[in-house]
């Protein structure tokens, strides 16, 4: 299994967002993050998704998506040539005795602090998976009150746009 | 013109060329009936019994003719009852064009009565579906149907329109019929002229992409050019005439057996149209291990998704195949040939000489009475194996199969649609598993005169799962021994249409002498032993290393 992020330039309309993940349930391809919104035109919206799958069946799911009438462009998108981010918020119990090292981490990491009680904390950070993961995994050590991720967000790097794609 | 949406609806279809729509009316669809009533001179609506007969229907019409066929039903239970149909086409892609009415716009989202999610429900089985938003963009909505459903991949395209916007009133400009996408091929054919070149024993497969495409003339030239044998999937058969000398046979589980094996010996397939089923490679892993493939299909998405082809040629199949040909030089492979003398040679030594009323001297006996303009539907099951192996066809579209979704009770609705589409008499052989399912067709077909055969071989029992039972499951007949009560000639009476039942070759013969200079549909009811087997077989998963010929007692 390798990891794979696309994005999927589709028209802005009701239902198409169904259509696009049902393509994923259907051909039996396991969707770990995604993220929808309109785009520089209201025509547009853009789908980005990160998901796993054995290389020679990835063919598979961008040759689908394709030929969905609502998909006008499928772009992969690989680590080097794209730059991607994802924002997290996450709380954690506060409590004295905890407070100052939760503090510290928060600032190596440049994790803002959004809300703050005497019971709990949220903070908010924003950079690649890897990053996010890894802020996680040091937040283990308190007691994680709650997670959300919004997913990928992944353009490519230089002046190159989806749009731009030859079919 | 200032029109309801349901006369755009009427006047769209007409407009695209529709000649007959099948259908079944309701409370979500009453409007474009009214508009059918008044437009009755100008397209011709066929009420069938049940709308699974329907859209059946228009599937046989469309894969007869080429054409697109179109089907209407009401909202909720009408729409449910297209679904099987609607697969049925998908899986096989025909081009459909279904419309359903649905509840009023502003109960749509409220469970209102019989109000159902129908482009949800059909999300997978359609190339593409719609829900009619305005009764302004609602003729262009069916023009894109149809471009759609004839274009590239054909298949199934769904419009779901409420009813307020059935009853609104917008202009209306009458256009010409939407021409399907223009063909392409630009793949670059270089390396598969050189594969083909290198190569000692080539062989041209093809399925229903060529059908589809009008590609069968190419599959021939290319053949001829190379010197290579012809093979088929269920799909592609009719697509190369029974008789031509390159011609193998259908290839699969339960194919030729030349045409299996001279498949599984070549050292490179060029394939035309297929998709490479489970039910036409049998082990992926062990399938023509030898052979490079060249895979030619107009569907990006048909390319490695189960075999691993060595080149994929993206493009109109005809186009494609035409390029290839004439970039390749004239070769002679007469050492290929003596092999492949030498597999016909072990399917002839399989051939059942048996005397009497046993498969193959049915269909032996029906090919006398077919001639090349006449349709063959079958339904799922024993006797649709035999029919692909045992007739022989000399024109394209005369062998109408459900292929894919292996849908029993899909043959009385695909037949009247052929019979309809073409004008001719048209042959169904259907078992008494799958007649049972849907024969409530014989109203449609008594009411309209179709001149049908409907050869019903009647063995007693679900025979193709009974087969599967005995040979793995310890003959364990559970679910799959019928005999039921019914008379099938009676039944047929019941209905108006008239019936023989035979019980030897020469009552056989004799029906089928009235049967096909009878006017409307006439059904014979054909005993067969239900310990008949269709053979060869591979066994599922199997490689054509393990096909089974013979079954001991
Ligand atoms: C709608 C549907 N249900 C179940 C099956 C599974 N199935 C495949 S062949 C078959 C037996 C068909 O029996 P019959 O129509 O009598 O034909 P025979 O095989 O006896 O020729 C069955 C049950 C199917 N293909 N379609
Ligand atoms: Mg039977």
């Amino acid at each position: 299994m390798q990891k794979y992020t696309i994005a999927v330039l589709v028209n802005n309309q009701s239902g198409v967002l169904n259509r696009v993940t049902s393509m994923f349930r259907r051909r039996q391809f396991n969707i770990n993050s995604l993220t929808v919104s309109e785009t520089e035109s209201e025509k547009f919206s853009r789908i980005t998704v990160t998901y796993e799958a054995e290389p020679e069946m990835n063919h598979q799911i961008v040759t689908q998506l394709y030929k969905l009438p609502d998909v006008i462009k499928v772009k992969e998108l690989n680590k080097d040539d794209s730059v991607n981010c994802e924002l997290m918020l996450i709380k954690v119990k506060n409590d004295p005795a905890a407070r100052d090292d939760i503090r510290t981490a928060a600032e190596a990491f440049k994790a803002e602090t959004v809300d703050y009680t005497r019971e709990s904390v949220i903070m908010r950070i924003t950079g690649d998976s890897r990053r996010i993961d890894a802020f996680i995994t040091l937040m283990q050590d308190f007691e994680i009150l709650e997670i959300c991720r919004t997913g990928v967000v992944s353009l490519e790097r230089g002046s190159t746009t989806i749009a731009q794609l030859d079919d | 013109m200032l029109l309801s949406g349901a006369d755009i609806i009427v006047r769209t279809l007409i407009e695209q060329g529709v000649e007959v729509v099948f259908g079944y009316p309701g409370g979500q669809i009453i409007d474009v009936y009214d508009s059918l009533y008044r437009c009755q001179d100008e397209i011709r609506h066929v009420l069938t019994a049940h709308e699974q007969g329907a859209v059946h229907a228009a599937d046989g019409y469309a894969r007869a003719t080429g054409g697109v066929g179109t089907v209407i039903a009401t909202s909720g239970p009408g729409a449910t009852n297209l679904v099987t149909g609607i697969a049925a086409a998908f899986l096989d892609s025909v081009p459909l064009v279904a419309v359903t009415g649905n509840v009023p716009s502003d109960q749509l989202g409220t469970d209102s009565f019989q109000e159902i999610d129908i482009t949800g429900i059909t999300l997978p089985i359609t190339k593409h579906n719609f829900i009619a938003g305005s009764v302004e963009t609602l003729a262009d909505t069916i023009r894109e149907a149809f471009r759609l459903a004839k274009s590239g991949r054909p298949g199934p395209v769904l419009i779901d329109v409420p009813k307020d916007i059935q009853v609104a009133q917008a202009e209306f400009t009458p256009g010409e019929p939407v021409p399907a996408a223009e063909k392409q091929s630009r793949a670059d054919v270089t390396e598969a002229v050189e594969t083909i070149a290198q190569c000692n024993r080539p062989f041209v497969y093809f399925g229903g992409g060529v059908i589809a495409s009008g590609a069968e003339q190419a599959v021939t030239e290319l053949a001829e050019k190379i010197d290579a044998p012809i093979g088929c999937s269920l799909m592609g058969v009719s697509g190369v005439a029974t008789e031509h000398p390159r011609f193998l046979g259908m290839q699969g589980m339960h194919g030729h057996y030349a045409s299996s094996i001279a498949m599984h010996h070549a050292d490179c397939i060029i394939a035309c149209g297929v998709r490479f089923n489970d039910r036409a490679t049998g082990d992926t892993g062990r399938f023509a291990q030898g052979a490079k493939v060249i895979h030619i299909d107009v569907d990006n998405a048909e390319f490695l998704k189960t075999v691993k082809a060595a080149l994929c040629l993206k493009g109109d199949v005809g186009l494609t195949l035409a390029r290839l040909t004439a970039a390749l030089k004239k070769q002679e492979r007469p050492d290929w040939w003596d092999e492949i003398r030498k597999f016909k040679a072990r399917e002839e030594e399989q051939i059942d000489h048996r005397e009497g009323l046993v498969p193959r001297n049915i269909y032996a006996l029906l090919n006398d009475y077919l001639t090349a303009s006449t349709p063959v539907v079958t339904d799922v099951g024993q006797h649709q194996m035999w029919a692909a192996q045992y007739l022989r066809f000399e024109q394209t579209r005369r062998f109408i199969s459900n292929g894919g979704l292996g849908a029993m009770g899909f043959g009385m609705g695909a037949a009247i649609g052929a019979a309809l589409g073409t004008g001719e008499r048209t042959v169904l052989v259907t078992g008494d598993g799958g007649f049972g399912m849907c024969l409530t067709e014989l109203a449609t077909a008594v009411s309209n005169k179709v001149p049908l055969v409907i050869l019903v071989i009647n063995n007693g029992v679900l025979g193709m799962v009974r087969q599967f039972q005995t040979i793995w499951y310890d003959r364990h007949y559970a679910g799959t021994v019928l005999d039921r009560q019914t008379d099938f000639v009676a039944v047929a009476e019941a209905f108006g249409a008239k019936g023989a039942r035979v019980r030897s070759l020469a009552e056989l013969q004799e029906a089928f002498d009235t049967a096909f200079a009878a006017d409307g549909p006439f059904l014979i009811d054909c005993a067969v032993h239900r310990d008949e087997l269709v053979l060869p077989m591979l066994p599922p998963g199997g490689s054509m290393d393990d096909i089974i010929v013979k079954v001991e007692d």
